[in-house]
């Protein structure tokens, strides 16, 4: 039962079933070692995201468990665990009652921070979501466009310093340029803040350009992890669509 | 007409003081007890059914016959103003539950699972992100509360809770439309004044609420 070294987040046999006895994750075996960018890839409906919700228990396993730092979620404090794992999710979530600031600085203000070291911090993580505090801090979510929305949720996630993050298609909902920018960014910051990151998408592209390694999930099982290389070099069938799909947009570009 | 009020200006004031004050009492009841319950349904949806259900029933209880009814009670029938007070405050209720419980359910769903997601707890939540956002809502419910309120303690006269009732309920005895007139358009005064007042504290927690 010992975590193996250097895995940060586990899973073992996890099961997760919703009340009628429906399986939407089936006894799914994975291990992230820090400082990776392990993508969650697959269709809607393949258990990516209830993936994602039982590591900050915002789900619970139905058999088997999930182990950060190699103690079981059903171990950690609650309230601990969530502060301890960064959570970014798709439609941002910013309080719309709270400007820039505030709703960057939120946790550190519930974790008892001195006021200077909030107000340093908030506009360290906004310099690094490239969103300058002298300009952005006194916005409200309603005044800023949806990348920069999302920059914010990014910044807020990152703003308590949790050494793993959790991303739920956080770039799925913005114009192809403004995806492409970010995710640019994205990929920079991955290697300057070694965080160990959990991704979920359902986009190739942002797969090969982000991940580490490539989780595929299908219909709630695990089909196979691979690195962004051997994802694109496989012959397998499950992967072939997938790849397809990828170079269809890539000959539409170059024709 | 305006001779009468002057001659009764002092009654006037002295039964509007009355009014104003069982309105008080009442409502700030309402919400140290409609407030807290409201925000238990969202925490218990099981109990909805029967906490509005049973609100809606006491709504439709003509207001007399609750007098009534609340009257052999051991300490509260011994007192009208206590009478008053516990019968104004049941009609009270309702809209201010349900606003809350409405209120807080509507908060986005994302912005809560942001909220819990990142680790705050459920008073966290309910504190910071439910309460402020909610509190147009619940504030658009204390004001339907009041003005209903202010209303109805006009009954609590026929039980001599006093209050601008005293006027009305006279008048209709002996058939003179100025005494009826002089408890009639303070009360009305009175409504659309907490009206107005409670419009502008809720635009201004709209404002910060947006």
């Amino acid at each position: 039962m010992n975590p193996r070294s250097g895995s940060v987040i586990e899973f073992v046999d996890v099961h997760y079933r919703v009340d009628a006895g429906r399986a939407l994750l089936a006894k799914l075996n994975l291990a992230v070692s820090s400082g990776e960018t392990l993508m969650l890839l697959g269709r809607s409906g393949s258990g990516k995201t209830t993936s994602l919700k039982l590591i900050n228990r915002l789900l619970v396993p139905s058999e088997g468990e999930v182990r950060v730092d190699g103690t079981s979620t059903a171990q950690w404090d609650l309230i601990r665990l969530r502060r301890h794992v960064g959570y970014a999710i798709q439609e941002v979530g910013l309080f719309p009652h709270y400007t820039v600031e505030q709703n960057v600085a939120v946790i550190p203000k519930l974790e008892k921070w001195s006021r200077e070291r909030v107000s340093s911090r908030v506009d360290e993580v906004l310099q690094i979501v490239g969103l300058p505090s002298r300009e952005f801090a006194k916005r409200y979510p309603d005044q800023l466009s949806g990348g920069q929305k999302q920059r914010v949720g990014l910044a807020r996630a990152l703003a308590a310093n949790p050494p793993i993050l959790l991303m739920d298609e956080p770039f799925g909902a913005l114009d192809p340029i403004t995806r492409a920018e970010i995710q640019r960014e994205f990929k920079e910051l991955q290697q300057r803040l070694g965080k160990t990151i959990i991704f979920v998408t359902h986009d190739v592209a942002e797969a090969l350009l982000l991940g580490t390694r490539i989780a595929l999930l299908e219909s709630g099982k695990l089909h196979g992890i691979y690195t962004p290389r051997e994802f694109v070099e496989s012959k397998d069938d499950h992967i072939k669509p997938y790849m397809d799909a990828f170079r269809v947009g890539q000959q539409i570009l170059q024709a | 007409m305006l001779e009468f009020f002057v001659r009764h200006r002092r009654e006037i004031a002295t039964l509007t003081g009355e009014h104003l004050w069982l309105v008080s009492v009442s409502m700030a009841l309402a919400i140290a007890i409609g407030v807290p319950l409201g925000i238990l349904l969202t925490r218990r949806p099981g109990w909805k059914a029967v906490v509005l259900g049973t609100n809606n029933v006491i709504q439709t209880i003509p207001s007399l016959a609750l007098f009534g009814l609340l009257l052999p009670l051991p300490w509260l029938g011994v007192r009208a103003d206590r009478l008053t007070i516990a019968a104004l405050t049941l009609y009270a209720l309702l809209p201010i539950v349900r606003n809350t419980y409405v209120g807080i359910s509507g908060v986005d769903a994302p912005v809560r699972e942001a909220a819990v997601g990142m680790g705050m707890t459920s008073g966290d939540l309910l504190r910071h992100i439910e309460l402020p956002l909610a509190a147009p809502v619940i504030l658009a419910g204390v004001r339907v509360s009041t003005v209903i309120t202010i209303g109805v303690a006009t009954i609590a006269a026929a039980i001599g809770a006093g209050g601008l009732g005293e006027f009305i309920f006279r008048g209709l005895a002996m058939v003179d439309n100025h005494v009826i007139l002089a408890g009639a358009i303070p009360a009305a005064l009175m409504a659309l004044l907490a009206d107005f007042a409670l419009g502008l504290v809720q635009r201004f927690v709209q404002r910060r609420a947006h």
